[in-house]
């Protein structure tokens, strides 16, 4: 990894609050490099959805700075909608569009936003659905699919805008368990192939296995910011201790 | 008492010249079909525009949208339409007043189609508003998300689920609007009611006459039911919505 590339995702002093009084997001620094994977965790209410949803502008932010891939995201001037072509974003409720087919989730924005002739953005969609093992529901409706099976499209759509960054809102939280497995699998695949990733998840293995760096975030602010190895045998402070405790071994604090 | 019904009667010259009594139906009812088949396009164009303005994040389009619903769903419809055809013209400038009171070609008709559009759009408006606010809020997000313009969100994510999810109050609507064109016979038009007064009034056989357009009205909001129906099935989503049954 060459330091001396801009970071891909940048937060300077970040700031939000909801109303006057809920401090959600307090003084965020963060650096996210091209190609790395950060996995983002902590208590629920911690500010880790919201931070996530800072990055796109899904919510905005009262003080500070954000920028993406050398862009302001939080500029007025900015583009906001260009901007969001090339960040790809994954909901924990997939989100899918319930009236089109898998394979028109996955074409509409290309088509649409990006004017990708509609025979080459279908076949970049059935590429990404082989990715993602779902060639076969090309014409399926969300509707008829498991949540594993919606997941893995929607980070096909995701992916088909040809995003320099995925985010992930915690992926895999709305599924059974029995299904978490072939998400984080296709997550898995696409951290190797170099993509940049910042994922919200109380996924440890997952964490463990493929992040670069894990930031452990507690009433919105920034308490760790560690490699996996370092974070999970040798955590600094008592609040990420308590929290490891409690997502590793609930049943024994 | 025995009730006498002629009901050759539609069949006898009628005294107005205009040929036998069933004409003077079917022409009635040509008026009805003609304002409300225009006064539901007004009212589907004007309503969907205004019930998405009612959920725009930009506040004054919002208010806009309310104030429309509050004035055209609050007034009766008689109202509105003496209103539009006595005086709306008074109100404009004189020569355009002129105009719309001596040289405008249908007055009656074209008054109450826009009256009946402009007061079914408010309901109209409500309805898809309520689609629209029905929907996950993850939908719009995952629209923005991947780089749509709120226009593009609305036009190829939000509105064809919520127009979906509308169609049986709309149908209901569509239903309401040909039997509240009755309402234009107040400012003379000639539509289905109107013409059975008449006859009602030439021919002296009420129950005939009225049964008559009963049995008219009846078979217009059947036709429109079952259309909605068919097109209900046509736009319907595998697993989407109505899996409730």
């Amino acid at each position: 990894m060459n330091s001396n590339v801009a970071p891909m995702i940048r937060f300077v002093n970040v700031n939000k609050w909801y109303g006057r009084d809920h401090h959600v997001l307090k003084n965020i620094n963060l650096e996210v490099r091209q190609g790395e994977v950060v996995v983002v965790c902590g208590p629920s209410g911690s500010g880790k959805s919201t931070l996530i949803r800072t990055i796109n502008q899904l919510e905005p932010i009262n003080d500070g700075e954000i920028w993406v891939d050398g862009v302001r995201a939080n500029d007025p001037r900015t583009d906001i909608n260009k901007l969001r072509e090339e960040v790809g974003f994954v909901f924990q409720h997939f989100n899918l569009y319930p009236h089109l087919s898998v394979l028109d989730n996955i074409t509409l924005a290309p088509i649409q936003v990006k004017k990708v002739p509609k025979d080459l953005a279908e076949r970049t969609a059935m590429e990404l659905l082989e990715r993602v093992g779902l060639a076969n529901k090309k014409d399926a409706y969300p509707a008829n699919l498991s949540g594993g099976q919606q997941q893995r499209v929607a980070i096909a759509r995701g992916l088909a805008m040809n995003p320099h960054v995925m985010l992930f809102d915690e992926p895999t939280s709305a599924l059974d368990p029995e299904m978490i497995g072939e998400v984080l699998a296709v997550m898995k695949q696409l951290a190797e192939s170099g993509m940049t990733m910042m994922v919200v998840t109380h996924e440890m293995g997952f964490a463990r296995e493929v992040a670069d760096r894990v930031i452990f975030l507690d009433h919105g602010e920034i308490v760790e910011d560690a490699k996996p190895d370092d974070f999970f045998t040798n955590p600094q402070t008592e609040r990420a201790r308590q929290f490891l405790r409690q997502i590793l071994a609930p049943l024994h604090q | 008492m025995t009730i006498n019904l002629d009901w050759g009667i539609f069949l006898q010259e009628s005294p107005t010249g205009d040929g036998p009594y069933w004409t003077m139906l079917a022409t009635g009812l040509q008026w009805t079909l003609a304002t409300a088949l225009t006064g539901w396009a007004i009212a589907l164009l004007v309503g969907s525009i205004v019930g998405v303005l009612r959920t725009v994040p930009y506040r004054p389009l919002a208010l806009l949208g309310d104030a429309y619903v509050e004035v055209f769903r609050n007034i009766p419809l008689l109202v509105q339409l003496f209103f539009w055809f006595f005086v709306w013209p008074e109100l404009l400038p004189a020569e355009i007043g002129r105009w719309m009171k001596q040289d405008m070609p249908y007055p009656e008709f074209i008054t109450a189609a826009l009256g009946l559009g402009w007061f079914t759009a408010a309901r109209v408006a409500e309805q898809v508003k309520s689609g629209i606010l029905s929907l996950p809020r993850g939908q719009k997000n995952a629209a923005l998300a991947l780089g749509f313009s709120l226009p593009q969100t609305y036009r190829l994510v939000i509105l064809p689920q919520a127009f979906r999810v509308v169609i049986p109050p709309l149908t209901s609507e569509f239903m309401n609007i040909f039997k509240n064109s009755a309402a234009a016979l107040a400012i003379g038009l000639t539509e289905l009611t109107f013409q059975m007064k008449q006859m009602v009034e030439y021919s002296n056989e009420v129950i005939v006459s009225i049964a008559a357009a009963t049995v008219l009205y009846m078979m217009l909001a059947f036709a429109v039911n079952r259309g909605m129906a068919w097109l209900e099935k046509k736009a319907r989503v595998p697993g989407m919505i109505g899996g409730g049954r």
